[in-house]
């Protein structure tokens, strides 16, 4: 568990945030820039002094300023990866990647320099220095170096955000990898909901300095706080299910979602794995009666449980497909026409295609460590 | 022209050996006064700033008969510094070297300075969450990326030191083979009616010297960027 509430007061900013996330897992820090995230993990990794709080990661006690503690950060054994990634220019890669190793003399190695070096791809750049690499090696390389200072906490703060966006499809892989076989608690700070549904078990909304709501993804996928932070095409509920069957062939796999089974467009996934879709809520038909000779691949019979106003005349109507909630956006006239209200039964038709993109494979592979 | 006599080669050395004590002795303590005038606020900084560079300022003959009223043989600390270590300032080679660093002292301490505040704080912060405490971060991360302006700051002072003349012939006068260094055998030179050709050879050598000291020192800055990759 990782147990956060803390206060500072700037002249221009207030940050009042506090949550209490599970661990290990990957805990979101999603907001606006200027939402307080980095002040935030600043305050965790004990950079920055809050004026008045508590940071307790698995039961021991970093920052209580209640009772004057205040465990110095090169004592927290909390990895940072910066969003300028901060590597030493007078060392090699090699160089950077021992700093912290060699300085964690007192605990177990646990994660080893080769390792780390296969993990994420280094082998090339270990003789090179920062300089000679491009921006996503050295982001690669910076998390190598957080990681082998053998950690028990590790802050990413917004680590792609300096990437372009090929360079940021080189290092999320590798990121996802990290995730998959280590067992160490993340913190990861972004303002991009693609990276939040790619990466993180845990999300904690901030808005100006507070934290607006925090909870597990998919729970948190349904919630209006989101909302009012995500562009309306990005609002859609997201389902986490295990893949039943693969069709090769046609690049698309069966989910088990509820007591519905879900075809969503995904390759190089094996029966068995945990996969995340996000099915967005303007890609949703509602049906109130069973429909024939249409080409959606899906058809998930549920309840409608809540319909919520919207901008722009569209509604957004919540539907229980068997315990799995699906969000659908419709407009005010076609709800009237339906004459749609709760407890009513529909059909959510969605088509596979449209979840191009927006299904990805979570803890596919074994945990390297329990 | 006649070849290089001995006189010249002795001036030569003497001021080589000046200098290079000088800036061995002053620039531990002028990467401390530098990291001081940085990184520290206390009340008194900008006196203290004020009076490190003094010595740009004042004439140095002043600083050399400043030191003299300090460390001269009759002054107290002068006094116990003979009984106590038998080391004895004015009127020898290390007190030349003494009245050298002071004055090139400022010349270190703003190369330093300039390059200290040059340095992204955000590394430091870095190497803290990897676990370095203080010495070790100034010792692995904050000293190698000031090396060009420690580089830069000796090579200054240095080269300033094999020139100085008042401070040296005020608190160690001028003694051929102790403390009669390039500008003050260039001087004797000159206060001698035979002394012309001498003079000149002198001058061209400091000129030399000078230019020198001066490429070199540019040359190895460079050299030590491009090795930090900047």
């Amino acid at each position: 568990m990782l147990r956060v509430s803390l206060l500072k007061r700037r002249a221009e900013f207030a940050l009042a945030a506090a949550f209490a996330a599970p661990t290990p897992g990957v805990i979101a820090l999603f907001g606006r820039s200027g939402s307080g995230k980095t002040t935030l993990v600043d305050m965790i990794a004990g950079l920055l002094p809050p004026d008045e709080g508590q940071v307790e990661l698995a039961g021991s006690v970093l920052t209580d300023t209640r009772r004057g503690i205040a465990v110095a950060p090169e004592r927290r054994r909390i990895g940072y990866v910066f969003q300028e990634s901060r590597l030493f220019p007078h060392l090699t890669a090699a160089g950077n990647l021992r700093y912290g190793e060699k300085r964690a003399r007192s605990v177990p190695h646990s994660i080893r320099f080769e390792e780390v070096v296969d993990l994420l791809g280094l082998a090339a750049l270990l003789h090179r220095r920062p300089h000679e690499l491009s921006g996503g090696e050295r982001q690669r390389v910076a998390l190598g170096r957080a990681l082998l200072s053998q950690p028990q906490l590790l802050l990413l703060d917004e680590p792609l955000a300096a990437l372009d966006g090929a360079r940021r499809e080189e290092v999320l892989p590798y990121l996802e990898r990290l995730r998959d076989w280590l067992s160490i608690p993340m913190v990861y700070v972004s303002h991009q909901f693609e990276e939040v549904l790619r990466l993180a078990t845990y999300l904690v909304l901030l808005e100006e300095g507070r934290v607006l709501t925090a909870g597990p993804v998919a729970e948190m996928s349904l919630r209006p706080e989101l909302r009012t932070i995500l562009a309306p095409d990005l609002v859609g509920a997201v389902l986490d299910g295990l893949v039943t069957e693969v069709d090769a062939a046609g690049g698309t796999a069966e989910l088990a979602i509820g007591s519905g089974k879900l075809q969503v467009s995904l390759r190089e996934v094996s029966p068995g794995a945990r996969v995340r879709v996000q099915l967005l809520a303007r890609d949703i038909i509602l049906a109130i009666q069973p429909i024939e000779g249409l080409s959606v691949r899906n058809a998930l019979l549920g309840t409608v449980t809540e319909i919520t106003p919207e901008m722009q005349a569209s509604v957004l109507v919540k539907v229980d497909v068997g315990g799995p909630i699906v969000l659908a956006r419709i407009t005010e006239a076609a709800r009237t026409a339906l004459r749609l209200a709760p407890g009513d039964a529909v059909w959510a038709l969605v088509k596979a295609v449209s979840t191009r993109g927006h299904a990805f494979r979570l803890f596919g592979a074994p945990a390297r460590r329990a | 022209m006649e070849p290089v006599n001995s006189a010249e080669l002795e001036a030569l050395w003497l001021s080589l050996e000046v200098a290079a004590r000088s800036v061995a002795f002053s620039l531990p303590l002028a990467v401390l006064v530098a990291w001081i005038l940085t990184r520290a606020r206390f009340p008194g900084r900008t006196l203290f700033d004020a009076f490190v560079h003094l010595p740009l300022v004042l004439p140095p003959v002043a600083v050399g008969y400043v030191l003299l009223l300090l460390l001269g043989t009759h002054a107290p600390l002068g006094h116990w510094l003979q009984a106590r270590f038998g080391m004895q300032l004015p009127f020898t080679t290390a007190g030349a070297a003494l009245a050298t660093a002071v004055m090139t002292f400022p010349l270190m301490v703003r190369a330093i300075r300039l390059s200290l505040e040059n340095v992204d704080r955000g590394l430091e912060a870095a190497a803290r969450t990897l676990g370095a405490r203080p010495l070790d971060r100034f010792l692995t991360i904050t000293l190698p990326l000031i090396l060009p302006g420690i580089l830069a700051g000796a090579v200054t002072a240095f080269a300033a030191g094999l020139g100085e003349f008042g401070a040296v012939i005020t608190f160690a006068a001028n003694i051929p083979g102790v403390t009669r260094t390039l500008p003050l055998a260039l001087y004797s030179a000159m206060q001698s009616p035979t002394g012309d050709p001498l003079a000149l050879r002198l001058a061209i050598l400091s000129f030399a010297l000078g230019l020198t000291g001066l490429l070199g020192a540019e040359l190895l800055v460079r050299r030590v960027r491009r090795m930090l990759g900047r």
